[in-house]
């Protein structure tokens, strides 16, 4: 049996598909952005919170790490308006995904927060330096640093898992490629190249973000332990 | 219209369930002997297969389950004519679990210390027994956190066969909403329902987690 691929029609369409793959990395920035920084608000209140935030955060972290992505999405594209919320399909994606990502992240930056020595947090308050200093300057670069290879991995994995937003209609590289097959029925060539395309999106943010961290987010800090 | 009550919606999404546990299963159990398959043929060194599986690897870790799904529905097609849906999702679903436990195994296998190969290598003993009585049983203890942890995102992972068709818990949600009008409702008993199935699950890999660095 001879199967004929026609990959010249799919490729024919690369403006759209440059557009959603631009769309799929604004959506990931965005959301690892304000994805990472709910993560270490999270990770700061289950390890160093008061009780009741602990528990309150503990619970978001156990529901959302246990549900599908595609079910928080639905949740709170049809779910939401019914109580009046209406969201346009990339508000709902870049909302599903921060509070998808801030979960995860939660639990990786507790696990740097909490590898931090104690020698060190008790040298810093001895400074006098006060609560918040002693958190934001000591404690997170190098915690940060740490935990910074499996916090790429997780940014990486909600990029991909963002395909699953072409499903309302949030117009990113699979729904491009959705689109495209629908008008030359050549679906199979179409998802190969959106495919491809993810994979390259997922190496170059690997890069990328291997390559930020040290240079922007903990930049200053000694490297290691 | 149809009056549904809460009920109803959530004894038809419970039948639904038993789909997502079935494919979770297929998908589990099939991928662990792929990833099996996979594991031997790169520990016993056989030319090329180092890269092969690790190209394998990078290819389903880099690439969206959801294109993984669509590529097996409409690559079957291709040679088939009519692809059941639960087909294409068992088999993108056994290839996607397989290229994780590969990874997790393989990881699992590194930490059994060295020393535990070049033993066996000095009471003579060949590739399959090194595996069978000395590497196999240290590794599968080190291995089974990790893999009870990693059933979670099968099962989360099957939610995506609901897009190419196939009527699991997410799809039954989404039928129910067309029909109730009730998307909050709905969205919030399978959101439940996951977390029903899968935090068991994930409570029962931290405890294994902890009681093996406890005995450590």
């Amino acid at each position: 049996m001879v199967v004929s691929l026609d990959f010249g029609a799919v490729l024919a369409e690369w403006p759209q598909l440059l557009r959603g793959a631009a769309f799929t990395l604004g959506l990931t920035a965005v959301s690892a952005v304000l994805g990472v920084g709910l993560g270490v608000a999270c990770g700061w209140a289950r390890a160093w919170g008061p009780a009741w935030l602990r528990a309150v955060v503990g619970v978001y972290v156990e529901l959302i790490r246990n549900t599908p992505f595609i079910v928080q999405l639905f949740f709170i594209f049809f779910g939401l308006p019914s109580l009046g919320v209406k969201l346009n399909p990339e508000i709902a994606s870049v909302i599903a995904m921060v509070v998808n990502l801030g979960a995860y992240a939660a639990e990786i930056a507790r696990a740097g927060i909490e590898g931090t020595p104690r020698g060190q947090i008790e040298a810093a308050r001895s400074l006098a330096m006060t609560e918040a200093q002693v958190f934001l300057r000591v404690v997170l670069p190098p915690a940060l640093a740490r935990v910074w290879p499996a916090m790429t991995s997780q940014i990486v994995i909600v990029m991909l898992g963002s395909a699953v937003c072409g499903q309302i209609a949030a117009q990113e590289l699979s729904y491009f490629a959705n689109l495209i097959q629908s008008r030359n029925f050549r679906a199979f060539e179409s998802f190969i190249v959106a495919t491809a395309i993810y994979l390259a999106l997922s190496i170059l943010l690997r890069q990328t973000l291997n390559w930020l961290g040290p240079k922007w987010i903990f930049g200053r800090v000694p490297q290691g332990r | 219209m149809v009056d549904f009550s809460l009920w109803d919606i959530f004894r038809n999404l419970l039948m639904a369930a038993r789909w997502t546990v079935l494919l979770s299963l297929v998908a589990f159990v099939g991928g662990g002997l792929v990833a099996l398959g996979l594991l031997l043929v790169r520990l016993a060194k056989l030319r090329g297969a180092q890269t092969g599986v690790s190209a394998y690897v990078q290819l389903f870790q880099g690439t969206p389950l959801l294109m993984q799904l669509f590529l097996a529905y409409f690559g079957l097609a291709l040679f088939g004519i009519n692809v059941p849906a639960w087909l294409a999702a068992a088999l993108a679903l056994t290839l996607y679990t397989s290229a994780f436990l590969t990874e997790i195994w393989r990881g699992c296998v590194n930490a059994v210390p060295k020393g535990q190969w070049e033993a066996a290598a000095s009471l003579a003993m060949s590739f399959s027994e090194t595996m069978r009585h000395v590497i196999g049983p240290q590794a599968l203890r080190i291995a089974l956190p990790p893999t009870v942890g990693f059933l979670v995102q099968v099962i989360k992972g099957t939610a995506l066969a609901s897009v190419i068709g196939f009527i699991e818990l997410t799809k039954a949600g989404t039928m129910i909403t067309n029909a109730t009008f009730k998307p909050f409702t709905v969205y919030a008993c399978v959101a439940l329902m996951y977390f029903l199935l899968c935090w068991p699950i994930s409570a029962w890999s931290r405890r294994l987690e902890r009681s093996f660095k406890r005995e450590r």
